[in-house]
């Protein structure tokens, strides 16, 4: 699941207000330090709490053989790291992780710039259609998963409306066929993550000058023209960073594909956090799970950092660009 | 009608359509009977059947899972905006040594997903004892909202003019008091976005509330409408049923929050 936000350039310092007297200076700054303590302490303490003290902690139980119950007596090193690469079904778990991130771009991002295009357009009742496009993404992916389930039942809906076409021989078991599953839950994934795309970039055309448009084409540019060599440049910022988001997305997949196949058949369409789930908790073999937790930030960190440095660095400067 | 815009609304068509069908396949066949769409699972209903949504919405249940739900969400929400707020305003009004280190810290949390702390963070909650209760799914979420919060509300806090602040204070409000009355006010845009943002994120969140949950009666609204799909697999109507009222929150929130949120995204991605 994602929600973006993004700031672009780290924001300037006001100038501070310089305290008038020297009397009235030490108390002013004492006054200062408290209010600051005051503001910064509740967040800090809440962010600490439940996000920095968790994630160390998981570094520590990943180098433990450990059940999740009693002390940790049993120090493993480096081994459950190990067991992770070098078992199947972890690396087929990052194979599918990067088969859905590359199919989100190759796929979905030609789809979401021809969708903003279009409703960027002064069609009639393009409000509503806007608020369509969006709608699936508001539903939770649990939602999305039991609406898809029901839909790609066996002779359910999705059979019927094809078998009604004449595309009956086009049927298959969407989500029990080995080598379909992974591409069947894409498809469900594309459903709902495409409105979040088309929002984001509609946002990006706003900031295209119509001017430049209609210089484009005083220039005899025709629309195609205008749109690959005008339009699309400009929402390269916006493009950039949805790539980050559906990367990062698709890196941690999980409440879809826990709902819809739990993993299967036969780890088919198992992700890193399905599989992180189905050890750490199904099988309470924490410290192992503890260890795939780590990998799979790292992965997410260093995709991070490498995209920040290459890709997103035009668009913004220094501070770590801001996305969940 | 220009050949151009006749695509585009053909376009059109096949979006709505792509779109709305899966929505409408779950509304309607609420309407039907389990009989029905097994013998013709793309039927329309006739005659409505109303009987899955009045047992789906007279059931405790469903009302217990939208209540469960919606107390999460608000305990989340408040405290990621109130603090995110707070934090934002110190690291955006006031000039202090280590000041972008503390941002970056913030920033950090933007890399650390939810879902990849999940399981230590289970086992730190279960430290704390806050399994099975409504703040052990609340404050984590909380947590990791604030980052999205700071470094949408920081920028925003930063542009407002500095005229304002000196006016302010040379009227005698105090620093904190020109916060209150005058700065977040006058943020309210900012922080109707990431309100909404948290919202829905708790709203939605489904895989902590998993873990940290196991008892029925504490389940929150994702948990409920995939737990109930999976105990009445026989029963395909009602579970559209319950799936179609179960959408009818986050829907109608949407409509309700939808100019604003396009217009808070559209700042904060500009440039």
């Amino acid at each position: 699941m994602m929600s973006a936000a993004i700031t672009t350039r780290p924001p300037t310092a006001p100038v501070p207000h310089a305290p008038a007297a020297g009397g009235t200076r030490r108390r002013s700054r004492l006054r200062q330090r408290l209010e600051l303590a005051f503001l910064l302490t509740p967040a800090l303490v809440l962010f600490i709490g439940f996000v920095l003290i968790p994630i160390g902690v998981a570094g520590y139980y990943s180098l433990y053989s450990w059940n999740g119950f009693g002390p940790l007596t049993d120090f493993v090193g480096l081994d459950n790291y190990v067991a992770a690469f070098s078992g199947d079904v972890f690396q087929g778990a990052i194979g599918h992780n990067l088969i859905i991130a590359t199919l989100s771009i190759v796929v979905q991002l030609p789809l979401s710039i021809g969708l903003a295009l279009l409703l960027n357009r002064k069609l009639r009742g393009r409000t509503f259609l806007r608020m369509v496009v969006f709608a699936p993404y508001v539903l939770s992916e649990a939602v999305t998963a039991v609406i898809w389930l029901l839909m790609l039942q066996p002779g359910g809906f999705i059979d019927e409306i094809l078998r009604g076409v004449g595309l009956g021989g086009f049927v298959q078991l969407w989500l029990a066929d080995q080598s379909l599953v992974l591409y069947t839950l894409f498809v469900v994934i594309t459903w709902k993550y495409i409105g979040f795309g088309v929002i984001l970039l509609l946002a990006g055309l706003q900031g295209v000058p119509p001017e430049l448009r209609e210089a484009a084409a005083l220039d005899g540019a025709s629309a195609w023209q205008t749109t690959r060599h005008v339009v699309l440049p400009l929402l390269g910022p916006t493009i950039r960073i949805w790539v980050f988001l559906s990367v990062i997305g698709s890196l941690q997949l999980f409440d879809l594909v826990w709902i819809m196949t739990l993993g299967g058949p036969a780890n088919a369409s198992t992700t890193m956090a399905t599989y992180l789930v189905d050890h750490g908790f199904k099988r309470y073999e924490f410290g192992f799970g503890s260890a795939v937790a780590v990998i799979l930030f790292i992965i997410c960190f260093l995709f991070a950092l490498v995209y920040q440095r290459f890709a997103l660095r035009r668009d913004t400067q220094g501070a770590l660009t801001g996305v969940r | 009608m220009s050949r151009r815009n006749t695509v585009g609304y053909l376009a059109a068509f096949a979006v709505i359509g792509m779109t709305v069908v899966p929505l409408l396949f779950v509304v309607l066949g609420g309407f039907r009977t389990t009989a029905q769409i097994n013998s013709s699972p793309a039927g329309l209903p006739g005659p409505f059947v109303w009987d899955n949504y009045i047992s789906v919405a007279t059931s405790p249940q469903f009302w217990r899972l939208l209540g469960n739900s919606m107390l999460i969400a608000v305990i989340a929400t408040t405290l990621a905006v109130v603090l995110g707020s707070m934090a934002a305003f110190a690291l955006s009004r006031y000039a202090f040594k280590g000041r972008e280190a503390f941002y970056t810290l913030f920033t950090l949390g933007l890399l650390f997903p939810l879902g990849v702390a999940t399981l230590p963070l289970y086992l730190w909650l279960r430290e704390l004892n806050l399994l099975e209760n409504p703040l052990g799914v609340a404050i984590p979420e909380a947590a990791f909202s604030l980052p999205v919060t700071i470094v949408i509300l920081r920028p925003f806090m930063n542009a407002i003019p500095g005229e304002l602040e000196d006016a302010a204070l040379l009227d005698g409000a105090a620093k904190l008091g020109f916060f209150w009355r005058i700065l977040l006010p006058l943020s309210r845009p900012a922080l109707i976005t990431v309100s909404v943002l948290a919202f829905v994120t708790s709203w939605n969140f489904y895989l902590l509330p998993l873990l940290v949950f196991n008892d029925s009666t504490n389940f929150t609204l994702p948990l409920g409408v995939a737990m109930f799909q999976s105990e009445h697999t026989q029963d395909t109507a009602k579970v559209l049923a319950f799936t179609a009222l179960s959408m009818i929150p986050a829907l109608t929130f949407f409509v309700l929050a939808e100019r604003r949120m396009v217009g808070g995204l559209t700042g904060s991605v500009k440039g």
